[in-house]
């Protein structure tokens, strides 16, 4: 991680002063931190534990079971791609291997400008129309190669 | 007056609507309208699960919905040109007839999603018009035995997966002497093939809310959690905006209708872990805690959520509720066939001309479901595999078409019905990577537990690379892999270690070509 990158203590600070005595107060935070932040910056994890009275590696290890929590910033347009069995069915793979040629980079990879990553997700609960992915938030369905460069072009953050 | 002047016109904003493009049919609708100096009621409803004819549109014309479909927004000014708002609509090629009357809709016994693309699910208004709170309003002149007696009458079983009878489940809840109880609603909807969960979330989501709080009332629990799976951000507002319209008119708070009873809910988002479906996993989940399962006894009825006797169901399970309780348990009992009574929404996935929402009694046959409700493959290739249950399901071969939806039956043929979701798949579909991807998807979703679990699937994705690799000769990888499926069957505490080999030995049993064994090996269990 670039150690320049500057994270958002207040905020963290703020997060958890609200959520700390909400049930199941860990999960919350860091939920709410990820929203909020768009990643979970490793630093934040002792100021989260003092505040719960936890060990850093309870944190820690909360934080790491989730494939949703980030641990590095995010890329400034995020795709989605799903690859379970109703969206192969209907040809996840070759909209996957036309998308990695697209944007250069595999699952699970951030291209160099930090502009695009790719990941893998299984089930949107949009099988009734699949294939299905999330360009920045927007979710959609029957995808195409052709439909998926047209929705790229209108979402794309730039 | 024109008719047109009065028109109300639905557009789903449902999120797999929502995928195919419904808010710009919606603003293009609003456009035009405004465009011709028409006055139009926009009202978003939820989908009625006709997803081949998403986005739907309906006007309601003398009190008949007429359905128009699939919409584009490029077909909204032809729409507005052939009338579809007059009395006596035009004609237009998208045009439907009234929706009630499309057969995929007329063949279905709707009781969970009767309302679902019917109504407006924010509005408490729609759904008491639409026969709402009936349940619950019986509900709140019962002793909590009596509301537990009509679940058992009913025979309703948790329509999560498991199966299990939720008579029994709350049955065990309420004779807890412990003051802190806890309403738990099983929302993360990992199964892959499956939506009706969502659907139900973000279209008719009060009907959730009422059969979680007769569970409150039944057991004696003033809370209640939903413990959403962070895929679905459109059934977060939905929950989030419709539990504040329910409190703000005292069907949930302190007070539930004036009873002096309290139940309130509280929505909590998962964090990407298929994991936390198993219920104990969604325990340590919603208490903050990495989403590993626990071992059993004691069973959450007796020690659940914090440590609290905790009725846990599945969203479809708590949405049958409200119907059983008006009605009464031996109505709902009188649907279905065998030990699986009522209705089961069936999701109908994958390479399907007409994929989408069925709700039907048990006893369907996969075959009439994918044929004549869903019409046959979508590429027109003949179907070759059908997987059910999700993706710890089995894969059937076209043969056993006949299987009917029960959840014995299911259980005999070497497979289960899981959550209802039927993925189709045509003679294109590689089994033998079918079988890897389902080693593949354990390996990620582990919690790490159980070392057959963690371990033996990463080696069993290997195995199935060496197999694929080597279809030739692949008989002593394929006996490794039968031994290392008998382990991981064996040694693993929940379903997902457990039952991962079920798709993979299913395909391997049913599919024997792919892996490089002749079709004649298709007799060997």
């Amino acid at each position: 991680m670039d150690s320049s990158e500057t994270w958002n203590k207040d905020a963290v600070a703020a997060i958890v002063d609200s959520l700390r005595h909400a049930p199941g107060a860990l999960l919350r935070i860091l939920r709410r931190v990820q929203d909020d932040l768009g990643w979970i910056p490793p630093p934040a994890l002792p100021l989260i534990a003092h505040g719960l009275n936890l060990s850093r590696a309870e944190v820690h290890g909360v934080a790491s079971f989730y494939h949703d929590f980030r641990h590095t910033p995010p890329a400034r347009n995020v795709i989605r791609l799903c690859r379970a069995e109703s969206c192969q069915a209907l040809g996840a793979e070759a909209l996957a291997r036309h998308v990695r040629g697209r944007l250069g980079v595999g699952f699970g990879e951030t291209t160099s400008d930090r502009e695009f990553a790719l990941e893998a997700v299984y089930c949107l609960g949009n099988c009734a129309c699949s294939p299905a992915g999330v360009i920045n938030g927007q979710l959609l369905g029957r995808l195409t190669p052709k439909t998926f460069d047209d929705a790229l072009e209108s979402l794309v953050r730039r | 007056m024109s008719s047109a002047a009065s028109a109300t016109i639905f557009v789903p904003r449902d999120s797999g609507a929502l995928s195919l493009g419904a808010d710009s049919v919606a603003a293009a609708i609003a456009a035009e309208a405004s465009r011709r100096g028409i006055a139009v009621k926009l009202i978003r409803t939820g989908s009625r699960g006709l997803y081949w004819l998403e986005p739907m549109v309906e006007v309601e014309i003398a009190g008949v919905r007429l359905a128009y479909g699939p919409v584009g927004s490029a077909d909204v000014p032809s729409l507005f040109e052939s009338g579809f708002l007059s009395a006596s609509p035009g004609g237009h090629p998208l045009a439907l007839g009234p929706a009630e009357k499309i057969p995929g809709i007329a063949r279905q016994h709707r009781i969970v999603f009767a309302r679902a693309g019917v109504t407006d699910p924010l509005s408490v208004d729609d759904y008491l018009a639409h026969g709402g709170f009936r349940g619950l309003a019986r509900a709140l002149a019962m002793p909590g035995a009596a509301i537990v007696g009509e679940v058992a009458r009913a025979n309703l079983r948790g329509r999560g997966g498991a199966a299990f009878p939720a008579g029994i489940k709350w049955k065990t809840t309420l004779e807890q002497a412990d003051q802190t109880k806890y309403v738990v609603c099983n929302a993360d909807e990992g199964d892959s093939g499956t939506f009706a969960d969502r659907m139900l979330m973000e279209g008719d989501p009060l009907l959730l809310i009422e059969g979680m709080t007769i569970a409150g009332l039944a057991i004696g629990a003033a809370q209640g959690f939903i413990y959403l799976r962070s895929e679905y951000p459109h059934a977060l507002r939905t929950l989030t905006a419709v539990i504040a319209a329910a409190e703000a008119r005292g069907y949930l708070g302190n007070n539930v209708c004036g009873s002096g009873r309290a139940f309130n809910l509280d929505v909590v988002v998962g964090a990407g872990a298929y994991i936390c479906g198993e219920e104990t996993a969604m325990l340590e989940s919603l208490e903050g805690k990495r989403g590993m399962v626990r071992y059993k006894p004691p069973v959450p009825a007796v020690a659940g959520l914090f440590g609290r006797p905790s009725v846990i169901n599945n969203v479809l399970t708590f949405a049958s509720v409200p119907a059983i309780i008006e009605h009464g348990g031996e109505a709902y009992n009188q649907l279905g066939v065998g030990r699986s009574r009522g209705t089961i929404p069936l999701q109908l996935a994958g390479n399907v001309a007409r994929p989408g929402l069925v709700e039907v009694s048990f006893g369907l046959s996969l075959r009439e479901l994918i044929y004549d409700f869903g019409g046959g493959t979508r590429s027109g290739r003949p179907l070759r595999a059908v997987q059910v249950g999700g993706p710890l399901g089995a894969y059937f071969p076209a043969a056993m078409l006949d299987l009917k939806i029960d959840y014995e039956a299911f259980a005999e043929a070497g497979g289960l019905l899981g959550h209802g979701g039927v993925v189709v798949f045509d003679d294109t579909v590689d089994l033998a990577r079918m079988a890897r991807y389902a080693m593949e998807f354990c390996a990620i979703e582990s919690c790490g537990k159980c070392t057959p679990c963690r371990i033996g699937s990463t080696r069993g994705a290997e195995l199935l690379d060496r197999v694929i690799d080597n279809r030739a000769g692949g008989g002593a990888e394929l006996d490794l892999l039968r031994e290392l499926c008998d382990t991981m069957a064996a040694g693993s505490l929940c379903a997902l270690g457990g039952l991962t080999p079920m798709p993979v030995m299913s395909a391997l049993r049913h599919f024997p070509e792919d892996f490089g064994l002749p079709a004649a090996a298709a007799a060997r269990p």
